[in-house]
């Protein structure tokens, strides 16, 4: 109903966010500000080696040090099944993931968690760790996918059987998985292409970055109940998490969220909390644990990096006719990189009547890749969109205007699953020809990339609480961690079906126990589908509130409407009885029937997928190599900007990430398979320097299924950046870079024609 | 060993002490003041987020050892609001919405007050090199250097 109105009295407007002044002041308490009296201070153990068998680990003078409290190690922990729970691109088994939490017979990655020490203070934690003696059979590691994929290489699981095969192979390999899409006939409709463009890409491992490293404090009572303090994208997850991976009922955990220094899909899933309330349990004491950024470097979730072969093919007048690729994703350690979304996303932005993708899921010597914003569709776009760009200039046609060619539009059918609905892709393509920076003319050495990309975006199951309190204010409980203003976002919503002030609307983030299950804080899906519930959560307090007006007029609560905060008789009724307002119905709510709240529990169907174009120009020192970001513009379709300030934040900072991505950043090992740049000023992330100005446009086309028409908004910047830098480097020196980062060197070397 | 018995002004306050050899500022200000807006999120000097200033300089507080506090002023996060009354640069950032998650937002308060301190009509470059050991991954510094900007200019009466 509110989709078409045109008026909002406070969606898209700016206000300051809820829990902005506790972030501003310090008084904000993230994951690691929290301590509890009594506490002790765990620490890790961690693997030296890419790859070892654990013949023995002897914890006896660890565990008789003064002040050691608890020594844990994999034996602590029940042995899961080795099932996988969920479907397609979002399946994961709990034996890997309890084996990655603390390893049992091996050692998969350096860094890889050993055993666990709970003692009276860090020092001791410290000494004791040094006291645990590991006996490791040391044995041959494999980092990059391909190598792991040949068949005399050192095999990580030696039972694997490649799954989705429709003939499984009989012997064990490091490829986990092996996927494919189908639609139409690629080997027929390359024959109808004039012009095909074929070509292979390379890209590293990259971490999420977030500068809050992760931490957790976990306390027991002799009742076996368990409270856990930690910031992470789902205080719901981490419960399902150490449920299962502890062996403990749901009901016997109890998360409380942190506030959340980052996360992009790195907190999504935990590392530390099972260890943390394994030993609070042993104890009876609170534990807290801290990850050093080198442990975060070393032990939780970069992203894949992949290699990948592209081939497409057009006609003459730029029609798109045949697509295949090939994608070899890194899972790391153990099964789950995000290969299959990297299948789906690469060519969805298009209307491709023929096209085939096919990938492979390989299990390295690296730390488990964990979710990174839009996961796998920026490794695949990097491929795809530098490939078009490719195409592009062979056509003689412009990038822009052979994206417009073949964009997608509502009704257009997916290769992978349903059709499209309501998309605004060409519409993103048309604000960028029309924006000041596509015209402004280039100098000597700069160049212009233009690249677009798709991100499903989520919907999932979300439960919202709005009570109405008797002096006219609201509180809002949702359960989804806030990692970008999303408080910002739900007050807004909930502000305008109730039709009282901004400011009258204060929202927290739930614990465990104070509402049902939320879906974590992901895949796009928090204004979307939290949205939605805190939407009609509101709706159903105004409903009762309605209910209650007609109580106290003697009317027909049908009689009664709501418009501004205030209940108004209608019909017959109308002007027969003064408006009550919010305040007024909550003063009176014990006569009415007690305390007034509205509920809603659901599971939102229907995310409108994001779509976005972006265009950069760059400038490129010949000397060094050096690549300069002089300009940058983000167009997206974001359905309903609900506070537009931080709709352009999220793609002011996915295109940070990309450029970063594109540029510097990347997992370098030495021989020995260890991490050779486990810290900030090694592994390159931008700096506020190496950036300019970063230009937004937002599309609003409001998606059906929402009230507000919200789409969700955070990935699909990061999608674009890496083929849009690459296209813009093409651009100044006539070079393709097909292998990420596109570091200094790697562009010399392209300029000498090494490359 | 014994800890060290340590004075210092901390936001204007006098301040005792007792601290390790090896704990650094951070981990005192953090662990035995409970003054936890200076987050760690590197222990390296590289991101920014421990910021301080010792006797009026900007510094990474993990860098600096805690008995170095010894007779000097310290400034943190915490100090910068005057009671209800918030600075022109945390009322900026927050109107500009120039932070996402929040974790490095003291840091980059700290650092920008001591850049203002300076240079009171800082230009865009300016702001982007003087902040450039501060790290963000959510925002992509824009609205952290336009917030800046616009503190600036409020700060010297321009607007």
């Amino acid at each position: 109903m509110t989709a078409e109105r045109k008026e909002f009295r406070w969606i898209g407007k700016r206000p300051v966010r809820p829990d902005g002044v506790d972030k501003v002041t310090g008084r904000a308490q993230f994951s690691a500000d929290f301590n509890m009296p009594g506490q002790l201070i765990g620490k890790v153990l961690r693997s030296p080696h890419a790859h070892a068998r654990i013949k023995s680990i002897d914890t006896s003078k660890a565990k008789a040090l003064a002040g050691v409290k608890a020594v844990i190690t994999g034996a602590d922990f029940p042995s899961l099944p080795d099932e996988w729970v969920g479907a397609g691109r979002v399946e994961g088994n709990f034996k890997y993931f309890s084996e990655n939490i603390i390893a049992r017979d091996k050692v998969l990655y350096e860094g890889h968690t050993v055993a666990a020490v709970a003692a009276v203070s860090a020092a001791i934690a410290e000494e004791a760790l040094s006291l645990i003696k590991v006996d490791y059979e040391v044995l041959p590691h494999v980092i990059d996918p391909v190598e792991a994929m040949a068949p005399d290489a050192p095999l990580l699981h030696e039972k694997m059987i490649t799954r989705g095969m429709k003939t499984p192979p009989t012997k064990p390999s490091n490829v986990a998985k092996w996927a494919e899409f189908l639609m139409g006939d690629p080997v027929e409709g390359f024959k109808k292409a004039d012009v095909i463009v074929e070509r292979s890409y390379t890209t590293k491992a990259v971490h999420q970055g977030y500068i809050e490293p992760h931490a957790v404090a976990a306390s027991t009572s002799a009742d076996g109940q368990t409270v856990v303090w930690c910031s992470s994208q789902g205080q719901y997850q981490v419960r399902t998490w150490v449920s299962k991976i502890v062996g403990l009922p749901l009901s016997s955990i109890r998360v409380i969220p942190a506030e959340i220094g980052g996360g992009f899909g790195g907190k999504l899933i935990p590392y530390l909390e099972p260890l943390a309330v394994r030993m609070s349990r042993l104890t009876n004491r609170p534990v807290k644990i801290t990850m050093s950024r080198e442990d975060v470097f070393r032990a939780t979730g970069p992203t894949s990096g992949a290699a990948m072969k592209i081939k497409v093919g057009a006609t003459k007048d730029g029609k798109i006719v045949a697509a295949e690729g090939e994608f070899i994703f890194q899972a790391g350690a153990y099964p789950g990189s995000p290969f299959m979304n990297g299948l789906m996303c690469s060519f969805a932005p298009y209307a491709i009547p023929n096209v085939r993708t096919w990938g492979y899921d390989v299990v390295t010597n690296r730390p488990k890749a964990a979710a990174y914003r839009a996961p796998g569709s920026p490794i695949a776009a990097y491929a795809v969109e530098s490939a078009l760009d490719e195409l592009a200039k062979k056509l003689n046609i412009h990038p822009v205007d052979l994206r417009l060619k073949n964009a997608i539009v509502e009704g257009t059918p997916s290769y992978f699953g349903p059709k499209f609905g309501s998309v605004g892709f060409v519409e993103t393509l048309e604000a960028l020809k029309k924006h000041p920076n596509y015209n402004i003319p280039l100098g000597p050495n700069q160049g212009r990339g233009f690249a677009s990309g798709f991100w499903f975006n989520g919907g999932g199951e979300s439960c919202a609480t709005v009570n109405i309190n008797d002096d006219g204010t609201a509180s809002v409980i949702e359960g989804n961690p806030d990692i970008g203003g999303s408080r910002a976002s739900m007050a807004i919503m909930a502000a305008e079906v109730l039709g009282i002030d901004y400011d009258k609307v204060r929202p927290i983030v739930g614990d465990t126990a104070s509402l049902g299950f939320n879906h974590v804080t992901g895949g796009s899906r928090v204004t979307f589908a939290t949205g939605m519930a805190v939407v009609r959560a509101a709706e159903d307090a105004v409903r009762e509130m309605k209910e209650r007006a007609a109580m106290l007029w003697d009317i027909s609560p049908d009689a009664v409407t709501w418009e501004d905060g205030f209940a108004r008789p209608a019909g017959d009724n109308a002007g027969k009885h003064e408006p009550l307002s919010l305040k007024q119905i909550a003063g009176q709510a014990a006569k009415t029937g007690g305390p007034i709240c509205g509920h809603a529990s659901l599971n939102a169907q229907a995310p409108g997928p994001g779509l976005g174009s972006h265009m950069v120009d760059v400038e490129v020192d010949p000397e060094t190599g050096h690549v300069k970001i002089l300009r940058y513009t983000a167009s997206q379709d974001v359905g309903r900007a609900i506070h537009p300030s931080y709709v352009e934040g999220q793609m002011q900072g996915g295109v940070a990430q990309g450029i970063g991505w594109a540029l510097n950043e990347e997992y370098i090992y030495d021989k020995n398979g260890r991490l050779e740049n486990p810290g900030f000023l090694d592994y390159r992330m931008p700096v506020c320097s190496d950036l300019p100005f970063i230009d937004t446009i937002m599309i609003e086309k409001p998606v059906p299924s929402h009230p507000f028409g919200v789409r969700g908004v955070g990935e699909v910047p990061i999608v674009p950046p890496m083929a849009a830098v690459a296209n813009a480097i093409h651009s100044a020196i006539g070079k393709r870079l097909t292998s990420l980062p596109m570091s200094p060197p790697k562009v010399r070397a392209a300029i000498d024609g090494d490359a | 060993m014994s800890k060290h018995h340590v004075t210092a002004t901390i936001n204007g306050e006098p301040t005792e002490f007792l601290c390790e050899t090896s704990q650094s500022l951070l981990d005192v200000l953090r662990d035995e003041l409970e003054l936890t807006g200076s987050k760690e999120g590197c222990t390296s000097g590289d991101c920014g987020a421990c910021s301080v200033m010792l006797d009026g300089r900007l510094v990474c507080s993990c860098l600096v050892l805690g008995v170095e506090a010894s007779g000097r002023t310290v400034d943190t996060i915490e100090g910068m609001a005057q009671g209800a009354d918030l600075h022109p640069l945390q009322r900026h950032f927050l109107e500009g919405a120039a932070l996402q998650c929040g974790i490095c937002t003291p840091g980059f308060l700290i650092a920008a007050r001591a850049l203002l301190e300076r240079t009171p009509d800082p230009t865009e470059t300016e702001i982007r090199y003087w902040l450039a050991g501060n790290l963000c991954r959510c925002t992509g510094y824009d609205k952290i250097v336009r917030a800046v900007m616009d503190a600036a200019a409020e700060m010297r009466g321009a607007r």
